[in-house]
């Protein structure tokens, strides 16, 4: 694949938590409308990863970023790129469940009425929209100005969802969605997933290498913040390259 | 010797059962003193009339109206003045050498005794910048001594606000500052009302800091510029200079009354309000 049809490319992407260096240059292209899974064990920095895709790591004090990430062509660390409208297009979805303290229908407006979205018909279709691609509306639309504090765990997940995909972003970065829910859910979550990838690119962080093989057309393999390989799901799971990925997916260790 | 854990246990519960039941009684004990001795003059007359004869006959009702003025005045200047340092501290800077320096600061501020207070606001606010005795130079000064309680229960409340609330606000595409006012703040107001409460208790209370600022006119202020007198003052005032005792414990018994009722009506205003949020 080269640059040209590359939703992101990423080059040499190193990122220091004060002198530590969590994630050791990792250079890859993702290409637009793919699900890309990324699995590796715990604190092989796939979150850190994922985070420096949409700047948030930087909300961490004494953080550094080396190498290039872009965005459709565009410098995301550029000094001219603004954070705040990169994470308007990088949407993202965290490990659990955070429904802010307020009403379902503000929690799914909350972004997009930032954005200067006012009109009530806007913002009504909006919420619709976005609760039924996360397959929450039949759940809460007799129920939207009620406190989203209320809902269950699962579907606390998929109003998140809602939440950023009301935002009509480029980019959807899942940072081990469903580590926190039943299977139910879970399938849920994974069965809006692939409706969405039809207008999304992406990216799923996830520590269940089968929900990885389910979901991602291409899978990446990260281990203590290196990226060991990435290829189509299929090939990685049957014949990786690398035997260290051949050990994490057989279950050998991980 | 070891007593066994069932009695330990009992021994535990009887202890603090009876040091909560103590402290009960001492509050109940000084209400029940002060009532007893002060509503018996207190009627309708009295909460609604003008102070004649320096006070040794008519009502407080100027003195009533002071002392709701006065903590308005300085809750007015000191909650945006303290919740703005207060979201500057957490939000906006890093632990440094400076946010220590300012912390520290706060609290030498809080523990200052009243009366010095007093004296820098008649010097300052009174003498210095011209405002006389007045309502504003009031105000001002217990503004100044209530900053650093309102500073330090928002600092409070803003730090327990999940972090985590933050993070989303931030991933939505949210600047700081929309952070702060929609997310933050909103999930910080029941501490922030809290430090405004025990704020207007200490205000309401105050004597030392207001007789030398707010000076004790009983005549009905016009403006800010006009001086006042609380409550409590009035206590003060009638007691010390042996004017009226029993007008002086009917003044107690009121103030009295309306702290008891501004605690209950912030309480059921911050409950509605978390209740309505949390619908």
């Amino acid at each position: 694949m080269n640059d040209a049809q590359a939703k992101l490319t990423v080059r040499g992407l190193k990122v220091f938590f004060g002198q530590f260096l969590a994630l050791r240059g990792v250079t890859m292209d993702i290409a637009a409308n793919e699900v890309l899974g990324i699995i590796g064990p715990a604190g092989s920095s796939k979150t850190t990863f994922l985070r420096a895709l949409n700047r948030l790591n930087e909300l961490t004090p004494g953080t550094r970023v080396e190498g290039t990430v872009l965005l459709d062509g565009e410098d995301i660390y550029h000094p001219a790129c603004d954070p705040v409208m990169l994470r308007k297009r990088a949407g993202m979805l965290f490990a659990l469940p955070v429904p802010l303290p307020m009403s379902i229908y503000d929690n799914i407006v909350y972004g997009v009425r930032l954005c200067g979205v006012r009109t009530r018909a806007r913002l009504d279709e909006l919420v619709e929209q976005s609760l039924k691609a996360a397959f929450l509306w039949d759940e809460v639309k007799d129920r939207l100005r009620t406190s989203a504090l209320r809902l269950s765990g699962g579907q606390q997940q998929r109003l998140c969802l809602a939440r950023v995909l009301a935002m009509e972003p480029e980019l959807i970065l899942l940072d081990e969605p469903c580590s926190g829910l039943d299977p139910i859910s879970t399938a849920r979550i994974e069965e809006a997933l692939t409706a969405l990838k039809a207008r999304y690119t992406i990216i799923l962080v996830t520590n269940n290498t089968k929900q990885a093989a389910r979901v991602a057309d291409r899978t990446a393999f990260f281990l203590m913040g290196e990226l060991i390989e990435y290829g189509p799901t299929n090939q990685l799971f049957t014949t990786p390259h690398d035997s260290r990925t051949d050990d994490y997916v057989t279950g050998r260790f991980g | 010797m070891r007593l066994p854990a069932k009695h330990t246990q009992r021994l535990a519960v009887l202890i603090l059962g009876g040091a909560t039941a103590l402290t009960l009684c001492v509050l109940l004990f000084i209400i029940f003193v002060v009532l007893k001795t002060g509503l018996p003059v207190v009627n309708l007359h009295f909460l609604l009339d003008n102070p004649r004869d320096m006070g040794r006959a008519g009502g407080i009702f100027p003195t009533f109206v002071g002392t709701f003025l006065l903590p308005l005045v300085a809750i007015a200047f000191a909650l945006p003045l303290g919740v703005g340092t207060a979201v500057y501290l957490t939000e906006y800077t890093r632990e440094t050498r400076i946010t220590h320096i300012i912390r520290f600061g706060t609290d030498c501020l809080a523990g200052i005794p009243s009366i010095i207070f007093g004296l820098f606001g008649f010097i300052f606010f009174v003498v210095s910048l011209g405002m006389g005795w007045s309502l504003l130079s009031g105000g001002l000064t217990l503004a100044i001594m209530v900053l650093p309680t309102i500073i330090r229960t928002s600092e409070e409340a803003i730090r327990a606000v999940p972090y985590a609330y933050r993070e989303v606000s931030f991933a939505l595409g949210a600047t700081r500052w929309e952070t702060v006012l929609k997310v933050v703040l909103p999930n910080a107001l029941p501490g922030i009302v809290t430090g405004v409460m025990l704020s207007i208790g200490r205000s309401i209370g105050e004597t030392a800091a207001v007789i030398f600022t707010a000076g004790s006119s009983l005549r009905l202020p016009r403006s800010v510029f006009d001086s006042v007198r609380t409550m409590a003052v009035h206590f003060y005032i009638l007691a010390r200079e042996g004017i009226s005792n029993e007008n002086a414990y009917g003044t107690a018994a009121v103030l009295v009354i309306t702290v008891l009722l501004v605690n209950m009506a912030t309480y059921w205003l911050m409950h509605t309000f978390i209740a309505r949020r949390a619908r």
